[in-house]
C-alpha cells in the first residue's frame, strides 16, 4: 500500500525572487527519483503539500504545467514557520513533496470554450500552471480565445514578470494587466484594481467560462462585474484556501460543511460555493 | 465453531490461552476509570464495566504517533528525507468492546479507508485486529445508542460478541475472523438450549430501557443551510468552554494534526487528535481563521456529527450514542437536547 503522507524526496534546482519586497520565491524542484515524477501526474490547478523535515509541511498550488517535463514549480509566499524556512533554504537542499492533491479546473467542460483568467496579488500560481498548459502547441487548438486580467499592487509585486512580458506579445492571448498604483512614467499597462479594469475590459461571457484566484476582497468585488458581464454561477470558478494538515480529506481539519476543500476542491463553481455555509 | 459458552469460572483460562497465541487488549481497572490496555494475564482484564472512560479508538488511532522519522545531520546523505517509523502490526484481539464502539470503527473507516487513500495505520491496524464485543445488558441513562443506529446487541462492528447470561457468556461469532478465534478457544462447551432465548430477552430489555431519543430522519431530511443559519446555535453554544473534552473522549471523533518534533539531529513526524472546538484548528497563516467565535466551532460539531457526515456518505449519523460527551462535558451541553432543537422534533423518553 502506497503511504500517502510519505513525501517524495525533491532536491530544490533553483529559488527565483519574484517580487521586489522579497517575500515571494518560485522554487523549482527536481525528483530525486526519476521515476517519481510519473507518480506526480498532475492537472493545473491541483496542489501538494511541501514538506522540510522538521518544520513540516505547507499546502501550496502547483504553479509549473504538466507540458513541462522534468521539474515542478512551486511559488511560495514567506508567511510563517513552513514558508519562512524554505525562504531560508538554498539551491541543492533536499526537501519533500506530497501530492497531487485536490481537483482541477475542470478541462473537458472547458474544451471549445472561450477562457477568461482573473487573477490577483500571488494567488496567480496555478493560473501560471493554466495558461502554460492552454497555450502549449498541444492544447491551444482546444480551447477558444483566453483573456487574462492579472493585477498586483505595485509593478515590483508581479509574479512571473518575464512570462508577462512574452505573452504580451503573443496574437493567441488578449493580456490585460494591472496594477493598483504606480509612479514609474514607462508603465504600459493598465493602472486600477482588478473589478474596475474587468469591467473596463469587459470580455464576452458568450460559450466562457471565468477562473478567479486573488484576495477575498478582490473576488467579492470581481463578482458582481462577472454577473453583469452575463457569466451564469456554474461558468464562474474559484479555488479556496483553507489550513490544511493531511491534504487528502482524512485529518477533518479544511472542510466547509460536507467538502473537504483538500480533497473535493479546492476549485469550486460559484454555483456550488452559493450551496455551502459561507465558511472560509 | 460459531456460537459457544464460556462459564465464568473458564474464561480465566481462556483469556490465558488468547494471551499465548496473540496480543490481547482489554478492559483494566485503573483505580478511576475503566480503558484498553493491553492484558498481559488474564486477571487484568475486568469485563464486569458499564464503558471505559476513553473510547475505543485510541487501539487504532491513538492520541498520537510517530509517522516518520528524519535525520538532520550533516554529512548523512539521508538528511531531510523521512523514513516510515517501524510498527507492531502482529495479530491482536480486542475483548470486550461495546457494540457502540465497534460500531464507532466502522463509521471511522469511512473517512480512514475511502476508495481513494487508505491511511496505512489505521488500515493495518484493522486488519491485525479481532474483535470480541460484550453486549449490553445494563445501559445507563446517559446511552441512546438505538437511536443513533446501533444498539445494546448490535454486532455491525463486531468479529465475534459476548452476551453475559450470568453464570457464564455466550459466544457468536460474526465474521470470518470471529469463527477463526472462537476456533481457538478449547475450553468452551456447547450453548445450553436456552442460551439464545435468554441472549433474545436480554436484548430487548436493554433496547426497551433506551427508548427513541429523537429522530435522526428529521435532522439528515433538513436542508443543510437551513440548520447552519438557525438561530439554534446561539443558543446551545452560550455554555460551552471549548475544553475539547467532547471531542477527545468520542470514539467518531478523528481530526488530528501532524507536528515534527526534532530532538538534536533527529526527529519525528507526528500526529496527534486535535480538535475543533479550538480556534487554532482553522487559524489560517495569514491570520484570517474562518471559525473564530466559539459559536461557529459549537455549530460545526454537532453538524459534522449530524449532518455533514450522513449527507457525505448517505449512511446514518456519525454518532452511535454512547453518551461519553453527555457524562463528561463540564457544563451539561447533552448532544441530545441538540438534536431534538435541530430536528424540533418531540422527545419520546424511556419509560
Ligand atoms: C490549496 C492551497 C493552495 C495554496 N497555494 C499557495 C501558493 O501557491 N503560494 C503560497 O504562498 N501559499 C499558498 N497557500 C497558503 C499556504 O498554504 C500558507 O500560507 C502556508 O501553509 C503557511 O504555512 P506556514 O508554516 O508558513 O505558516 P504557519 O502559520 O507558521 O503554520 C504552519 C504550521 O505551524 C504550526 N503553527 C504555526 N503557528 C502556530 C501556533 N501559534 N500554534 C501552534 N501551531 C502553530 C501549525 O501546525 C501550522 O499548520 C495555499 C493554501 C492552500 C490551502
Ligand atoms: S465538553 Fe462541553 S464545554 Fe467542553 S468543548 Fe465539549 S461541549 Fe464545550
Ligand atoms: S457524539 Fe457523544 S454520544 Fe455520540 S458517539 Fe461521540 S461521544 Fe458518543
Ligand atoms: S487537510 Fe486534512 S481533511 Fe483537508
Amino acid at each position: 500500500m502506497k503511504n500517502p503522507y510519505l513525501p517524495y524526496p525533491v532536491r530544490i534546482d533553483s529559488i527565483v525572487t519574484e517580487t521586489e519586497d522579497r517575500n515571494l520565491k518560485t522554487f523549482t524542484l527536481v525528483f530525486k527519483n526519476p521515476e517519481d515524477e510519473a507518480r506526480f501526474a498532475y492537472t493545473p490547478g491541483q496542489f501538494a503539500e511541501l514538506s522540510v523535515a522538521g518544520q513540516g509541511e505547507s499546502p501550496i498550488g502547483i504553479a509549473s504545467s504538466p507540458t513541462e517535463k522534468g521539474f515542478i514549480k512551486f511559488t511560495v509566499n514567506k508567511v510563517g514557520r513552513v514558508t519562512s524556512h524554505l525562504h531560508s533554504m538554498k539551491e541543492g537542499d533536499v526537501m519533500g513533496v506530497r501530492g497531487p492533491m485536490g481537483n482541477w479546473y475542470p478541462w473537458e467542460t472547458l474544451e471549445g470554450k472561450n477562457i477568461v483568467i482573473i487573477g490577483g496579488g500571488f494567488a496567480f500560481t496555478t493560473l501560471r500552471s493554466s495558461i502554460v498548459y492552454m497555450l502549449h502547441p498541444d492544447n491551444r487548438s482546444r480551447f477558444g480565445d483566453i483573456t487574462v486580467v492579472y493585477g498586483a499592487r505595485s509593478p515590483g509585486l508581479l509574479l512571473y514578470k518575464d512570462e508577462l512580458a512574452a505573452w504580451e506579445q503573443r496574437d493567441d492571448i488578449k493580456m490585460h494587466i494591472t496594477v493598483d498604483g504606480c509612479s514609474d512614467p514607462n508603465w504600459k499597462y493598465n493602472v486600477g484594481f482588478v473589478p474596475t479594469v474587468t469591467k473596463e475590459k469587459a470580455p464576452s461571457a458568450d460559450n466562457a467560462y471565468a477562473i478567479i484566484c486573488g484576495p477575498p476582497i478582490m473576488i467579492k468585488f470581481t463578482l458582481p462585474v462577472l454577473t453583469d458581464l452575463g457569466f451564469p454561477p456554474d461558468r464562474i470558478i474559484s479555488s479556496l484556501e483553507m489550513r490544511m494538515k493531511c491534504g487528502i480529506g482524512i485529518c477533518g481539519r479544511c472542510n466547509i460543511g460536507s467538502e473537504y476543500v483538500c480533497k473535493d476542491g479546492p476549485v469550486f463553481t460559484l454555483e456550488k460555493l452559493s450551496k455551502l455555509p459561507n465558511e472560509y | 465453531m460459531t456460537e459457544m459458552y464460556i462459564p465464568k469460572e473458564k474464561l480465566a483460562g481462556v483469556v490465558e490461552d488468547l494471551i499465548g497465541r496473540q496480543r490481547v487488549y482489554g478492559p483494566v481497572f485503573d483505580g478511576a476509570y475503566h480503558n484498553f490496555e493491553e492484558i498481559k494475564s488474564a486477571g487484568a482484564l475486568d469485563l464486569a464495566y458499564s464503558n471505559t472512560r476513553l473510547s475505543a479508538k485510541g487501539l487504532f488511532h491513538p492520541h498520537s504517533e510517530r509517522m516518520f522519522e528524519y535525520s538532520l545531520a550533516s554529512g548523512d546523505p539521508e538528511a531531510g528525507v523521512l523514513k516510515e517509523t517501524e510498527k507492531d502490526y502482529s495479530p491482536r484481539v480486542v475483548l470486550g468492546m461495546r457494540p457502540c464502539d465497534a460500531r464507532a470503527l466502522k463509521i471511522m473507516d469511512r473517512n480512514f479507508n475511502s476508495p481513494q487513500y487508505g491511511d496505512p495505520w489505521w488500515v493495518k491496524r484493522i486488519e491485525a485486529t479481532t474483535i470480541v464485543g460484550l453486549a449490553c445488558n445494563a445501559p445507563c441513562g446517559t446511552c441512546f445508542c438505538t437511536t443513533a443506529g446501533s444498539g445494546p446487541f448490535d454486532d455491525s462492528g463486531l468479529d465475534a460478541m459476548l452476551v453475559d447470561l450470568g453464570e457464564g457468556y455466550l459466544a457468536r461469532a460474526v465474521t470470518d475472523k470471529g469463527s477463526a478465534l472462537l476456533s481457538q478457544i478449547s475450553k468452551g462447551s456447547a450453548a445450553p438450549a436456552d442460551a439464545a432465548q435468554k441472549a433474545d430477552a436480554l436484548r430487548r430489555s436493554a433496547e426497551a430501557a433506551i427508548g427513541l431519543q429523537f429522530d435522526v430522519g428529521s435532522i439528515t431530511g433538513k436542508d443543510s443551510m437551513e440548520l447552519f443559519n438557525s438561530p439554534i446555535w446561539e443558543e446551545i453554544q452560550f455554555a460551552c468552554i471549548n475544553c475539547g473534552t467532547c471531542t477527545f473522549l468520542c470514539p467518531t471523533c478523528w481530526c488530528f494534526d501532524i507536528q515534527d518534533e526534532t530532538h538534536g539531529e533527529h526527529g519525528d513526524r507526528i500526529r496527534i487528535w486535535d480538535s475543533c472546538m479550538f480556534p487554532l484548528f482553522t487559524l489560517h497563516g495569514s491570520g484570517h481563521n474562518p471559525r473564530q467565535n466559539k459559536a461557529q466551532r459549537v455549530r460545526q460539531r454537532f453538524m459534522h456529527k449530524l449532518r455533514y457526515y450522513p449527507e457525505k456518505y448517505g449512511d446514518g449519523i456519525a454518532c452511535t450514542g454512547c453518551g461519553r460527551c453527555v457524562r463528561a462535558c463540564p457544563v451539561n451541553i447533552d448532544i441530545r437536547n441538540v438534536a431534538r432543537l435541530m430536528s424540533s422534533s418531540a422527545c419520546v423518553r424511556p419509560a
